[in-house]
This record gives C-alpha cells, sequence and structure tokens, in this order.
C-alpha cells in the first residue's frame, strides 16, 4: 500500500536496535519529504521493563521535545496516552508508524552432513549465510562414535537444526541414519519447550519420506531443495531463506513487547504495517543504490550485537547479504576480542594500554551495552575494536558471497574435491564501485574522517573506491518506510541519509617502504592543484568536496596496479566528499602494518594526523 | 531541563519477589498451591529421557537392512534387559548351525528399528531430574505437571554480572569496606558453605582459596577479566554465562577491574550478615536478559504479596546517579541540571548529557547514557 504527500505529512519510524531504539522523524515540508529531528533511548528489552515498545516510547518522547524546540511550537506531539495518535491532527499526532526490528540476539545451529568436506560444509555455510553461529558440524564421516554424536545433538540445545547429506539420487542410507541420531537424541529448542524445534531437511530429495517418517513427529520438519542437488553444484538459498523466516518466527518474537509493537505499525488509514527485520531493510536500499547507480556495491551495517555486510557484484546484480551474529560493538564487543584476538586489535591503537585494562574496558562494555566512548582515548580503543569487527564480518561475507544466477553456484568436478578452500568469492574489490558504511560506530563517529579510516582499514578497498556512510543511521527506517511511500523513501535517502565521504585510491601490490610508490596529479575545481610522488607506506587526505570532481592523473610504480585490467596508469575523475580523496600506498594484497610496536605507533600516528582522524593531542 | 529515563539495577531492602520453577520436560508436581517451602526443598520432578545406545543390527547379524524384519525379536517400545536376544538367525539350512544371535547391551526400552539402516536405537532408563525452590517463600501458583510460582517478600539486589549456577548459603561479610580488595588470610574454615562478601575486588589467587575451602560464592564489586579466563579456561565472548563449573559462584555487583561496591549494595550486604541468601551468577546479556541475583528471604505475612508494576528509574534534577563509564567509573553524584541541547564531550561525540555535582562539591557533565539512577 502506498501513500502520497497528502495522506503522509509526517512520519515517525523506528528502528529496535539490540542497545539502542532509534527514532527519526520525517515531514513534508516545502514541496519536499524531509527527515527532520532524530531520538534514541535505550532498547528495553531487560528486566524489569522487558517490553521493547517502552524503548519506543522514550525515543519518541525525545522526538517530541526536540521537535517542541526547533519549531518553538509548545504543542506538538506524536502520542498520547503512550500511543501513537494516526492519523495527525494538527499539531497532534503523526500519519504513520513504521518500525524495523533486530533486538533478539544471535542464532545457534547445529548442521548435520554425510560427508563433513562435502554437503556438512555446505550446510554450514548456508546456516553461516544466513548469520547462524554454527554450533556443531555432524557429519557421518567425522570420527565420532553414533552414541557420541547423540550425546552432543542432545547437550546442544540449538534454535534450530539443518540436515543435508547426498546429491538427489544419491545415499539414502546415511542420510537416514543421521535422522535416526537426531531423532534418538530427541533435541530441545534453546528458547521454551512450548514448541518444536524446527528441522530444516534438505538433502537428498529421494530421501524425503524415510526422512519424514523418521522426524515428523519428534521435531518440527521443514523440508526444501536439496542444499547440494549434484556434487558439482550447490544450492543454498532455498535452505538460508527457510532460515531466515524460521530465525524471525522463533528468534526476534522472544523480544519482549514485540506483540504490542506490530499492533502499533500502521498507516493513516489505520491499516497494519508489518515490522521489517532490520538486515531486509537495509538490503533492500542496498539492492535500490546498486541498480539505480549501476554499480558494484558494498554496505555494512554493525550493530550492538550483530554486523551485517550486504554486497551487489557482477552485472546480474547478484545480491547477498551475510549476517555475522556475533560481531558487534556492545552485546558482541567481547566476542570481537575473543574472535579477532588481542594482537589484531591493538595493531590499530596509537599508544600503550595495558592487556588487563583493555579487557575490563571491553567486558564492561559488554555488560553495560548503552554507554558512551567519553573520553578520547576509549572513542579510540572503540574504534579499532570496530575495525576488526568489520574485517572478520568482511572476511565471512568474502568467504559465503557466491552465486550464479538466483543462489545457485556452478562449480566443477575439481574444486568439488577441495571444499575447505573452495567457495570462490564474487567479491571482488578491484571492481568495487561504492563501499558505505552503516550503524552507531561509523554513522556517528564525532569525525567523518574517522569512518573514513575505519573503512579503509577494515575493508582495505582496492583500486578506486568510492566510500560513503548512513549520515545518522536511518537506513533500516527508510528501507521499511519504502512499504508505503517509496517517494519518501527515496527523497529522504537522496537528501539527508546518504552522506558521500570521498574516494580512496589504493594500488595493489607490494612495495618497499619509502619507495616511490604513485604519481598523483589532481586538478581540484578551485583550480587549485595537488601533485605528487608518494613513497610508499604513506597516506594522503587532499579536500574536495561533496559534488566535485577532481581530474587525476597516476601512476603506479614497481609492481602496483591500479585497476582489474592491471593498467599502472590512470586518468580519471575522482568524487570528493564530506572528506576527501585518499590515496594509500600502504599496499594491498599484502597490507601489513610495521611488526615492531615503536614503528607500528609511529605509523599508525602519522597516517591518522594525515587523516585528521584524532585531535592533535592523542597523537603526540 | 524536564526529565529522561535511564537504566538501573534494582537493589533494595524489600521487594515482593515471583519467581517461576519450571521442570525441562513435563512431569510431576509435588508441592500444593499454599505451601511453604525453603529454597532447598524439591518442587516438581521428572525423568529425563535415557542415554540412547543405537548399534547397527543388520551389520552384526549379517544381513542386509531390508531382510531384518525376518530376523528381529523385538518391537519399539518394549522393555527389554541386558541380554534379551534381540535378534537372531536360523543358521545353516534353518537347522541352527552357526546361529547367530544379537543380545541387548544395556537395559532399557526399543526405541526404533530401521529398515533402511539396518539400525536400531536402545534407550537407557530414565533420568531422575529434579527442580528445587532456590528461595524460601509460598507456593502461589501450580502449573500442572510443569512447574510452580514461589513468591516471598527479599531484600534484593541485581549483580551486573556472574559466573555459576544457584546456590543458598548463609551470608558472611569478609570486607569492612566497599574499598575493600579481598585477602587472602580472610578465607579460612569459617568460610566453608558460606557466601562471602569482598568489597572492590578479588582476585584468582584468593578465588581459588575460596574454592578450597568450599565457599559457595562470592559476591565483589569488581573482578579481573584474566583472572575469569584463568579460573574457566577460555575467554568468555558472548556473555551467557550461569553453567560454569567451577566450586562455587561468582556474582560481580559493579563491573570488571577494581570498583568499589556501590555503597547502598555494601550496606545493604552488611545488613544481613549472617542471615540465609539464595545467590546466581546467570548472565545472558541479550534479548530476554538475566542478570545474576542476590535474593535474602524476609518474614512476611501472605497479604503483602502484591508486586508492584515495574517502572523506569527517572532522571530529574536531585536523583542520586551513579557513573557507569570512565572517567569517574562508580562515583555518585547528584543531578543538577538535564540540558536538551546535544553537547560535545571529550571525544566529540555530540550527546545529550547532564551536569551533576559530587559530594566534595566538584560538577561534571557526562553523556546520559553513562549513568544509572540510584532507586531511593
Amino acid at each position: 500500500m502506498q501513500y502520497d504527500e497528502k495522506r503522509l505529512t509526517r512520519i515517525v519510524a523506528t528502528d529496535c536496535g539490540s542497545t539502542t531504539t532509534k527514532a527519526i522523524l520525517i515531514e513534508w515540508i516545502d514541496g519536499e519529504y524531509r527527515q527532520t529531528i532524530r531520538g534514541e533511548a535505550p532498547t528495553t528489552v531487560e528486566a524489569p521493563l522487558n517490553d521493547v515498545t517502552k524503548g519506543v516510547i522514550n525515543a519518541t518522547q525525545e522526538l517530541e521535545e526536540l521537535a517542541r524546540l526547533k519549531y518553538k511550537n509548545p504543542n506538538l506531539k506524536f502520542m498520547e496516552d503512550g500511543e501513537f495518535v494516526i492519523p495527525r491532527k494538527g499539531d497532534i499526532g503523526v500519519d504513520a508508524y513504521v518500525s524495523t526490528s533486530s533486538a533478539g540476539g544471535g542464532l545457534q545451529m547445529m548442521v548435520t552432513g554425510v560427508v563433513a568436506a562435502m554437503t556438512g560444509e555446505s550446510a554450514e555455510r548456508a546456516a553461516l549465510g544466513a548469520g547462524a553461529i554454527v554450533m556443531d558440524l555432524i557429519a557421518s564421516n567425522d570420527k565420532r562414535m553414533n552414541h557420541q554424536k547423540i550425546e552432543r545433538i542432545r547437550q546442544l540445545r540449538p534454535d534450530m537444526i539443518l540436515m543435508a547429506g547426498g546429491e538427489d539420487g544419491g545415499t539414502v542410507k546415511h542420510v537416514v541414519e543421521m535422522a535416526e541420531l537426531v531423532a534418538g537424541a530427541d533435541p530441545k529448542p534453546r528458547l521454551g519447550s512450548s514448541y518444536k524445534l524446527p528441522v530444516i531437511y534438505a538433502g537428498n530429495k529421494d530421501a524425503t519420506n524415510e526422512i519424514k517418517n523418521t522426524l515428523a513427529s519428534k521435531v518440527d520438519l521443514i523440508v526444501t531443495d536439496n542444499i547440494r542437488p549434484k556434487l558439482e553444484q550447490e544450492n543454498l538459498g532455498p535452505a538460508r531463506d527457510k532460515i531466515h523466516d524460521l530465525f524471525m518466527e522463533h528468534v526476534m518474537q522472544q523480544a519482549p513487547g514485540y506483540n504490542k509493537l506490530m499492533e502499533w505499525t500502521k498507516g493513516p488509514d489505520h491499516q497494519a504495517v508489518p515490522i521489517m527485520p532490520t538486515p531486509a531493510a537495509v538490503g533492500n536500499i542496498m539492492q535500490t543504490i546498486a541498480k539505480d547507480e549501476n554499480i558494484e556495491v558494498v554496505g555494512v551495517d554493525i550493530g550492538g550485537a550483530t554486523t551485517d555486510v550486504f554486497s551487489v557484484f557482477t552485472e546480474e546484480y547478484i545480491f547477498n547479504r551475510t549476517v555475522s551474529a556475533n560481531l558487534g560493538m556492545s552485546y558482541s564487543i567481547s566476542n570481537v576480542l575473543a574472535s579477532s584476538g588481542l594482537p589484531n586489535i591493538m595493531r590499530w591503537v596509537p599508544f600503550d594500554i595495558n592487556e588487563s585494562e583493555l579487557r575490563n574496558m571491553i567486558k564492561n562494555k559488554m555488560i553495560r551495552p548503552t554507554t558512551i566512548p567519553s573520553l578520547l582515548e576509549e572513542l579510540v580503543l572503540e574504534q579499532a575494536i570496530a575495525k576488526e569487527a568489520l574485517r572478520l564480518a568482511f572476511e565471512q561475507h568474502k568467504e559465503f558471497a557466491s552465486g550464479l544466477k538466483g543462489m545457485q553456484r556452478q562449480r566443477d568436478i575439481s574444486e568439488a574435491f577441495s571444499q575447505s578452500t573452495s567457495g570462490a568469492t564474487i567479491v571482488n574489490l578491484m571492481t568495487l564501485n561504492l563501499l558505505v558504511g552503516s550503524g552507531g560506530v561509523l554513522s556517528h563517529a564525532p569525525r567523518r574522517n574517522q569512518t573514513v579510516m575505519m573503512l579503509i582499514d577494515a575493508f582495505l578497498p582496492e583500486g578506486i573506491t568510492r566510500l560513503a556512510v548512513d549520515s545518522i543511521f536511518m537506513m533500516p527506517h527508510l528501507g521499511v518506510l519504502s512499504e508505503i511511500s517509496a517517494k519518501a523513501a527515496t527523497e529522504v535517502f537522496r537528501k539527508d541519509c546518504m552522506v558521500y565521504l570521498g574516494t580512496c585510491v589504493a594500488p595493489v601490490g607490494k612495495g618497499k617502504l619509502g619507495k616511490p610508490a604513485l604519481y598523483a596529479k589532481l586538478e581540484l575545481p578551485n583550480g587549485q592543484k595537488f601533485e605528487e610522488e608518494i613513497p610508499f607506506g604513506e597516506i594522503r587526505l587532499i579536500p574536495c568536496g561533496e559534488g566535485e570532481v577532481a581530474k587525476a592523473t597516476l601512476k603506479a610504480h614497481g609492481g602496483l596496479i591500479l585497476d582489474k585490467d592491471k593498467n599502472r596508469e590512470l586518468t580519471i575523475d575522482l568524487h570528493g566528499g564530506k572528506v576527501g580523496i585518499v590515496l594509500d600506498t600502504r599496499g594491498r594484497q599484502p597490507f601489513a602494518l610495521p611488526v615492531e610496536k615503536a614503528e607500528r605507533i609511529k605509523s599508525l600516528k602519522k597516517w591518522m594526523r594525515e587523516l585528521k582522524a584524532y585531535p592533535e593531542d592523542i597523537l603526540v | 531541563m524536564g526529565q529522561a529515563y535511564s537504566a538501573g539495577l534494582t537493589v533494595t531492602d524489600s521487594i515482593i519477589l515471583r519467581k517461576e520453577r519450571i521442570l525441562p520436560l513435563k512431569g510431576q508436581v509435588l508441592v500444593k498451591k499454599g505451601l511453604k517451602v525453603k529454597g532447598e526443598d524439591v518442587v516438581a520432578e521428572t525423568l529425563l529421557p535415557g542415554k540412547v545406545v543405537p548399534f547397527n543390527l543388520a551389520n552384526k547379524l549379517g544381513v542386509t537392512p531390508a531382510q531384518l524384519e525376518n530376523y528381529i525379536k523385538i518391537k519399539p517400545g518394549q522393555q527389554i534387559t541386558k541380554d534379551t536376544i534381540l535378534a537372531e538367525n536360523k543358521g545353516l539350512f534353518g537347522l541352527g548351525i552357526f546361529k547367530n544371535e544379537v543380545r541387548s547391551p544395556v537395559d532399557g526400552e526399543v526405541e526404533n528399528i530401521s529398515a533402511v539402516t539396518g539400525q536400531i536405537l536402545l534407550r537407557e532408563p530414565r533420568i531422575p531430574v529434579q527442580v528445587k525452590a532456590f528461595i524460601d517463600g509460598i507456593i502461589t501458583d501450580v502449573f500442572e505437571d510443569e512447574g510452580v510460582v514461589i513468591e516471598n517478600k527479599s531484600a534484593y539486589i541485581q549483580g551486573i554480572f556472574g559466573i555459576g549456577d544457584e546456590t543458598t548459603g548463609l551470608l558472611k561479610m569478609l570486607a569492612v569496606t566497599p574499598e575493600d580488595e579481598l585477602d587472602a588470610g580472610k578465607i579460612d574454615e569459617s568460610c566453608r558453605d558460606k557466601i562471602i562478601v569482598a568489597g572492590a575486588f578479588i582476585s584468582y589467587h584468593v578465588i581459588e582459596l575460596a574454592v578450597k575451602h568450599g565457599v559457595r560464592a562470592i559476591i565483589t564489586g569488581g573482578i579481573d577479566d584474566q583472572d575469569i579466563k584463568k579460573l574457566l579456561g577460555y575467554d568468555i565472548g558472548v556473555a551467557i554465562t550461569g553453567h560454569e563449573n567451577i566450586g562455587l559462584s561468582i556474582i560481580c555487583t559493579e563491573g570488571f577491574g577494581k570498583i568499589n561496591m556501590a555503597e547502598k549494595t555494601f550496606n545493604l550486604l552488611k545488613a544481613f550478615d549472617g542471615h540465609k541468601a539464595s545467590v546466581h551468577g546467570r548472565t545472558q546479556i541479550r534479548a530476554g536478559v538475566i542478570r545474576p541475583e542476590i535474593i535474602i528471604p524476609l518474614d512476611f505475612n501472605e497479604d503483602e504479596l502484591i508486586t508492584r508494576e515495574a517502572s523506569l528509574p527517572i532522571l530529574e534534577t536531585g536523583t542520586l546517579i551513579r557513573i557507569i563509564r570512565q572517567p569517574h567509573f562508580g562515583r555518585i553524584a547528584k543531578v543538577t541540571a538535564l540540558p536538551e541541547e546535544l553537547t560535545m564531550v571529550e571525544s566529540e561525540t555530540l550527546v545529550r548529557i547532564l551536569e551533576a555535582e559530587f559530594s566534595d562539591g566538584t560538577t561534571i557533565r557526562i553523556p546520559r547514557a553513562n549513568v544509572e539512577v540510584i532507586e531511593s
């Protein structure tokens, strides 16, 4: 259902994240839709409130207060008696309230297959790609005795199980044997015993009837297409979609107050507008950008509990999304440390800090997830952690972003035998046009320069790549808003949401520190010129404003290349942005930081100073 | 000016508590509504399915799975004892020569026989599981076959983080002030079966000593993350705890590092020194958040059991707050103003702040997100 500007003059949209509930106000002003005010409050899924709607009320209350200040109108009000007034009547009420939600935390899965390195790995890939934590992979050939497997299944208490095994027409016996083990274990779901554990069967279709006979009475059995219909063909899509559906039904619904929230979200005629999962809303927006501009895009949304990476690659606009369920900046911050290891975080910190102090700081953020870094040193540390969370999430994404048309991936037979190193990614940083960041730590970095630094250090873009950020974190809101007004969503997206930060130029290859790496000559629109023979291991930031274009002549030296065609010389237009054009000669494939600590800190400070990432006093 | 809502943990000398005690699987409830129970009393029990013993009967008998039904001697659901004959063939020419029989390795029940794989599943006898009351109180509701609700009046403290499961014991104050770091010399046999209270910190070495002396639980202001890693042998990634088995439970009231226990918490524990308490370290910092609890049951009349509606603590001028992030982590102050405009703090972040005054008269401006309300 779409409404026009006569019906929609004031809209409140919220995103209920696992840490913070973000509310924005969208208004029809002077013939266009604009995002005017933003408010936020802690998400209230904790005791004693246990009700997500309380956070919505608090965030909306902040919107009301700020709106009254902005418009100097003390009568403005969006809610009465703790509920939205819809439709708007003058100063009172709004025409629509829409929301997204990602409160609910991670998805824990167990997967099974016949051969661990083949169907087992395919099942694991599908589960990971759908955002799950894979608690265990159980396969016929995994060397454990059957009774050990049963014990393990019983202990795990996953949110759901994905069973794969056998190509179509292949083994029935081994697949059914695995089902017998699952049935024998009689597993119970992690959250509550009021429903049966969902088990998705995505194996040999010839075994379907036997699987039904074995499992249907014990679990909530869902049968979908074989994940590995042929040895050389992987078909993850249907299983992934089923996992997503079940995730929404069984995990997100656990967020307390969710049922009430579903009654609140409605348009001007009181028709319900379904709550959209945050990643789905952001995914909508990413695909729209790629298609509208005809470009390849990578987007990331880093939240408190999870980090989602989206990509659209190749001419067919193949869209991939991964949810790294345990990488995030508050609830999951401690897991970033556990996954990346302390040295990987410390390599981004330009000062010395005691390990124990850093560990305690990270754990304190985990147990009090809504706090904000007030000290500069803590901000630097959080941004170092963010780089690692983003890097790990992107690595997971690269591994799983695959596909031909739809979600199907063709492999030749030789690849099929080396599964653990397989999974040719379609993510190609050299052809990537645009990298978009979203989520609190990127959208609310006190300086946009910090956002540029985090995106470059975490994703290591190659060649020429534009960088952008969701201005105040509103892509989820716009994703769901487009369900009732594509016009409002598009207008606000272009005018208020997308902030172009600039362009990163990063030659790919090895170089020697201090030796010439890149000759760059830039002619800026204001007539200024930049010309330098930049040595290897440096960063340069050239101011070039939003909407401006610099005419650039670039020449890479040594073994360095500038684009997918391995060109070493380019004459090209580089787009500016809020931050400017970054020339990064630190090398790619490999990108390496100095190993020795003092040397590394010196380099970090040099780069951070050049990028104007932090105030000078912390870089002295 | 105005007011704002803020998160906070409950610390109170009197609260009406309502605890659901539910079986993992349906079973039998052993108590009736209105009965007074002690924390150690079993209120419900059930039998968990026994261990499953799978093996391939067709292979053992030397026949194909499809042929198995000709030789099988048992049916699904049938009770068996060790050595019950599961299947036998008739031997050569049906004369019993080279006759092969397969006997059950366990007592139990036949769960499943598969003609596809030839595998059979035997299930060992069921395992009893009991749910205890955990807190002293009165049964106010019974869910048939599932569990009960117990209510009581308690002094109640919510911790911020913990490890280890439910336990009960008598409180023993070892710290003299909330700033104390617990000294190893204070841990001796008098601490056996007690719930001991440290001040601002307890080190790995002292925790080990407490385990050795049979301490049931430790309540502390702060703890070092590296010590927890040493105790558990792994780094806690996602904060879902309570299942650890290190010999005792730990309830941390403030956070990681050396942090003075909030004075209100400390004084409350001190007032109940020697009283019985029920505690657990279960923490889940995700949707449906669980925080560790310290419950000290009080005497009560049944007509007192009326639970108040939960509300968010309100920040306004005059509210007492505790700072929950650096700088000034752990300090108490009084709110003097709540400016509405966004304000820049040292990290250059633009946030909504509050202004507050310490007891020594110095003032601060900090993000509203970095404080919690101390409810009076």
